[in-house]
């Protein structure tokens, strides 16, 4: 099933571009800097490691998992999926913004490239979850999946840096390029975990992340709606 | 050194109390029949349920040490576990990675209730902790977990801890957490920052099933938010124990009668009070 060299088509899915409504959401970042927790670079490059080796890792190894699931065909094990995720994100605002991102990368994937994989989802699906059965539709493997959700994990929270924090935009793509060797070690350890059995799956919580979140939602002066 | 520690409770024949059946100590988990020391949630001081103390038998854990606790608690039986002193985890002599595994089975309509000191993580410690916790039908639980980032002005060693909770068969809650020098990014603001102390506590009770309370950010380092199941989650960071204990105890106010420990507290000077009053 998997395309020799689809990397264009990783390209496309990973792009910030591509109209699945993540432009909307700062992956955490406006309420860690509103909370005074995040203030210059080191702390912001910090941040998205943090969030690449925790939650970003996790939501890794459900789309390689899932990518992984829908390749085979295996859709009753894409379902145990939903609620192992669940349990691994124990807020329940990221709980919404995972599943409200994965309702829209849903949407577009549905009418932008309609494939029979798509229609075993529910209403409301978890992001990384679509986001590997969408690179199985692409004919991209387990590890281009893990890829592409640690790339949206950093590059969300990067190109909202800008708007949130007072930050010179050479310096968030200078951490993006030191943390990019991070990404392809970590994607490659989510696709060697993709066939545990899923309640062994990874489940790195990232505290500070949660507590923000539901801060977050009660603030009536955001930009980002996460 | 290896230890493996059991304990087990049951509903009594008249079914009036829960009694311990299963009670096996060994080396470092030493396990007590208690009292009530009146601050806990849910029980209230209840005098009918079985109370066990944890005590550590030996230092530790230490390098290399391996221990395992498993717990069952029996349909209609009420467990309390306390422990004794905070978990003070250190490298020991011969280096090495300690292990501490710990499984609760909670069958139907019985109740657990882990009031755990906190876990220490020392200087150099190399620790793994993992707690499973199997919840059946109408099953009742509260836990708190406080971990602490190193004794005074220290850097903890490495840790690593894995909470798994399942409800009826189903994960309702499946959190690991990593600091320590092998854990990079844990101290950013995505993880940990730089507080020392984080901790949690987790209730879950059958009378949520179709509706939980709702979130709530009480303090900018504390939030309470619903898990996807019949359950609550209390959440903290903290600079110390004390800050951490306290804001876990506002989110166990917050739940309201009967998680507050405060309850159990007054309740037990009402009931002083009327004793004097009788007596006079």
């Amino acid at each position: 099933m998997t395309k020799a060299n689809a990397q264009a088509a990783l390209l496309l899915l990973a792009d910030g571009r591509f109209p699945a409504g993540g432009y909307a959401h700062s992956g955490g970042l406006e309420p860690a800097v509103q909370a005074g927790r995040v203030s210059n670079a080191a702390e912001l490059e910090q941040f998205l490691v943090g969030r690449a080796e925790s939650s970003g890792f996790v939501a890794a190894v459900f789309a390689a998992a899932a990518c992984l699931f829908a390749t085979r065909e295996d859709f009753a094990a894409l379902s145990d999926l939903e609620p192992e995720f669940d349990a691994r994100i124990p807020s329940s605002e990221l709980r919404a913004v995972s599943r409200m991102l994965g309702r829209q990368l849903l949407r577009a994937m549905s009418t932008i490239y309609p494939h029979p994989y798509f229609s075993v989802f529910g209403l409301a699906p978890h992001q990384p979850v679509v986001m590997g059965v969408a690179a199985a539709a692409f004919g991209l493997d387990a590890r281009d999946a893990a890829l592409a959700i640690l790339h949206e994990t950093v590059a969300g929270p990067a190109a909202a840096a800008a708007k949130v924090m007072s930050i010179d935009p050479f310096d968030v793509h200078a951490a993006l390029v030191r943390v990019s060797e991070r990404l392809d070690r970590l994607a490659s350890a989510a696709a060697e975990h993709a066939d545990d059995p899923v309640c062994d799956f990874p489940s790195l919580g990232s505290p500070l992340m949660d507590i923000a979140a539901e801060h977050h939602k009660r603030c009536d002066t955001r930009l980002f709606a996460s | 050194m290896t230890a493996h520690g059991a304990l087990a409770t049951e509903r009594s024949a008249d079914g009036m109390s829960s009694r311990l059946s299963v009670l096996r100590s060994q080396g470092f988990l030493v396990l007590r029949p208690c009292n009530s020391n009146g601050e806990e949630p849910l029980t209230n001081g209840r005098r009918n349920v079985a109370r066990v103390a944890l005590a550590a038998g030996t230092a530790g854990p230490l390098g290399g040490d391996d221990f395992t606790l498993e717990m069952h608690v029996g349909a209609g039986s009420t467990l309390v576990l306390t422990e004794i002193s905070a978990m003070l985890v250190l490298p020991g002599s011969r280096r090495g990675r300690s292990t501490m595994r710990i499984t609760v089975r909670v069958d139907e309509d019985a109740t657990f209730v882990w009031m755990p000191k906190p876990i220490i993580a020392a200087r150099g410690c190399d620790h793994e902790h993992d707690v499973r916790i199997s919840l059946e039908r109408n099953a009742r639980m509260v836990m708190r977990e406080e971990t602490i980032l190193g004794r005074h002005r220290e850097e903890p060693g490495n840790f690593r801890t894995t909470l798994r909770i399942t409800h009826e068969g189903r994960p309702l809650y499946h959190q690991q957490l990593r600091f320590g020098p092998a854990a990079e990014g844990s101290r950013s603001a995505a993880v940990l920052g730089n507080n020392r102390a984080v901790g949690s506590v987790i209730a879950v009770d059958p009378a949520w099933t179709d509706d939980t309370p709702t979130a709530a950010a009480f303090h900018p380092d504390a939030v309470m938010t619903p898990l996807p199941g019949p359950g609550m989650l209390i959440s903290a960071v903290a600079h110390d124990s004390l800050q951490l204990r306290q804001l876990l105890d506002r989110g166990l106010d917050a739940l309201g009668a009967p998680w507050r420990p405060e309850a159990a507290r007054s309740s037990r000077d009402a009931a002083t009070q009327s004793q004097f009053k009788s007596a006079g």
